[in-house]
């Protein structure tokens, strides 16, 4: 998942939908995240490459909308209802995702076993 | 010199455990009536590394001046055995400049006579009689460089006695702890590759200097508080024989005191707490006395009495009057803060007004005249230099054995004494690592994680 400058980013991505959850006055997801082209990338567990200044899954609510919805902890953000994620401040990327005038986001993420889990299916089926 | 003074006690010549050393200033009777018993030949004597054994009664070691001062100590008035073995030295330093001069002088002064000369037994000496003096020897050039071979060789005999005296001493290899037993002041030291006397001494030397001294009055519990819990129980004996029953009585006390409630910390805290109130309400009034008797007086300038003469003729003090005037005023409240602290034994009205004096003499602030009564100094600044101090050096291993990890002595004195333990210093690896300054540079660390 590291990228070049300049290059397209291709990635195996995996599309979740979350419906918000109505607590109180908030429409919480059920999940946290860390990462951001601001922060440490050094510091994050969950990325293959230190550099990567990605959004990621930190936390999972269990029993919450995003766990029903099968995100998982570790899981990079690329898209979260069409505005990128992979290139925004910390800040930006919350905001996208606690949009109060909607109660549903698509995200698309990725993560390491979908990648491995396509290669293992391009093996077994050699390409026509 | 007072610090080789020793003396030993094994009479048979063999390592014994438990030797007991006692290391005297002069000017101190021998009150131990063993210690006239002395064997006077002792074997074990002297530093075991040196390589200095009976070439020339020239040579000025150590052992050797000691072995002879030894000799003559019992038979001098007390006063003169400080001065013995530099004086000793001096005569042997003479008589080893004269030589070189002697042997180049005599077979002039001695062609005549076929005498030897006797009586010193040293090699060089034996040879110089039977080889020059005895065939009168008439090549000059040869006695000159046989003079000049023994310059040499004492010359090399010094700086190895240097060597091994005194920088194998110097490099630390050790660490002491020393401890005294009776409030438990401790202070660490690092030597070198010492024998057990000679870090005794010195342990002594740098003891007068870094430990605080010692207050007898200054005790852990007053005894009021100890004593409670011991004549609380009286134990009656319903049994009929009265042996062995000693042990049970007194299981049975300790284990009734150890049910009992303990209050005595109760006490010992309050105690503690109101000895230290008094303690610095007496100081603070000792220092506010003392600032204010230091206002009443002031330095004479010269150029003043142009000014005050007209007028009142000021009475000009030395320091003796000035410092008595000024006591006055600050005296009952000195007197109360010592009694407080304990102190008044180790200072009288006469010393006070003394250092007060020297203190107006060097136009001290009365914070610095005050700071040798708050804080208890040094020992040596309350010896009087009248009495040598006595100590005995207590070890288990033979005393003139080096240093070694883990040997501990100690020193002793009437009322306490210096437990000394050595550690070996660590090995050190010393690796070294160059930073180029430019290559210091920061990032921003944060790690935000909010939930949405």
């Amino acid at each position: 998942m590291s990228f070049v400058p300049g290059q397209p980013v291709t990635a195996v991505v995996q599309r979740i939908e979350i419906q918000k959850l109505r607590q109180g006055e908030n429409l919480i997801l059920g999940f946290s995240i860390g990462g951001g082209i601001d922060q440490d990338p050094g510091q994050n567990p969950f990325s293959e490459d230190k550099s990567d200044k990605g959004i990621y899954v930190t936390r999972i609510t269990p029993g919450g909308p995003a766990e029903v919805a099968e995100l998982r902890m570790g899981d990079k953000i690329m898209q979260v209802n069409g505005w990128d994620m992979t290139m925004v401040t910390h800040d930006q990327a919350r905001k996208k995702l606690t949009n109060k005038k909607e109660d549903v986001v698509r995200l698309l993420i990725t993560r390491r076993s979908l990648e491995e889990a396509v290669k293992q299916s391009k093996g077994s089926h050699p390409r026509q | 010199d007072r610090r080789d003074r020793h003396r030993l006690k094994n009479r048979d010549g063999s390592i014994r455990g438990d030797k007991s050393v006692m290391i005297q200033a002069p000017g101190e009777p021998l009150l131990d009536p063993e210690s006239t018993v002395v064997d006077d030949r002792d074997d074990n004597w002297g530093e075991t590394t040196t390589v200095v054994t009976g070439t020339s009664v020239d040579s000025i070691s150590n052992e050797d001046l000691t072995r002879i001062s030894k000799d003559l100590e019992d038979s001098l008035p007390l006063d003169c055995r400080r001065y013995i073995s530099p004086v000793l030295g001096a005569i042997l330093g003479l008589i080893s400049v004269i030589t070189p001069l002697a042997f180049l002088a005599l077979p002039q002064l001695l062609w005549r006579d076929t005498l030897d000369p006797c009586g010193t037994p040293s090699s060089y000496w034996l040879f110089y009689g039977v080889r020059v003096l005895e065939p009168q020897e008439t090549d000059y050039r040869g006695i000159v460089g046989y003079a000049a071979s023994l310059v040499d060789a004492l010359l090399f005999i010094q700086y190895l006695a240097l060597v091994l005296l005194e920088v194998r001493h110097l490099q630390p290899a050790f660490c002491l702890k020393v401890v005294r037993t009776a409030d438990g002041v401790s202070r660490f030291y690092n030597v070198g590759h010492l024998s057990i006397q000679r870090a005794g001494v010195w342990v002594l030397d740098q003891y007068y200097r870094d430990f605080p001294v010692y207050n007898p009055a200054l005790i852990n519990l007053p005894k009021s508080i100890l004593t409670k819990k011991m004549s609380s129980f009286k134990v009656y004996n319903l049994e009929e024989e009265n042996t062995n029953n000693s042990t049970g009585q007194s299981r049975a006390m300790i284990a009734a005191a150890a049910r009992r409630r303990d209050n005595s910390h109760n006490e010992y805290y309050y105690e503690e707490a109101e000895v230290e109130r008094r303690i610095r309400k007496r100081r603070a009034r000792l220092v506010v006395a003392v600032e204010e008797a230091f206002t009443h007086i002031k330095r004479h300038q010269d150029e003043e009495t142009a000014t005050s003469s007209p007028k009142h003729p000021r009475e000009l003090m030395d320091p003796r009057e000035a410092a008595q005037a000024i006591f006055a005023p600050m005296a009952r409240a000195m007197q109360k803060y010592l009694r407080a602290t304990r102190q008044q034994s180790y200072h009288t009205m006469e010393s006070i007004i003394n250092y007060l004096q020297f203190c107006i003499t060097h136009n001290m602030t009365p914070k610095a005249f005050l700071e040798r009564y708050l804080s208890p100094g040094p020992t040596l600044q309350y010896l009087d230099n009248n009495r040598g101090c006595r100590w005995t050096l207590v070890s288990e291993e033979p005393v003139t054995a080096a240093l070694r990890q883990g040997q501990v002595f100690s020193l002793k004195r009437l009322d306490f004494a210096l437990v000394v333990k050595v550690m070996p210093l660590p090995f050190l690896d010393l690796a070294e690592e160059f930073i180029d300054p430019k290559s210091h540079k920061f990032v921003m660390k944060l790690q935000s994680e909010t939930s949405v």
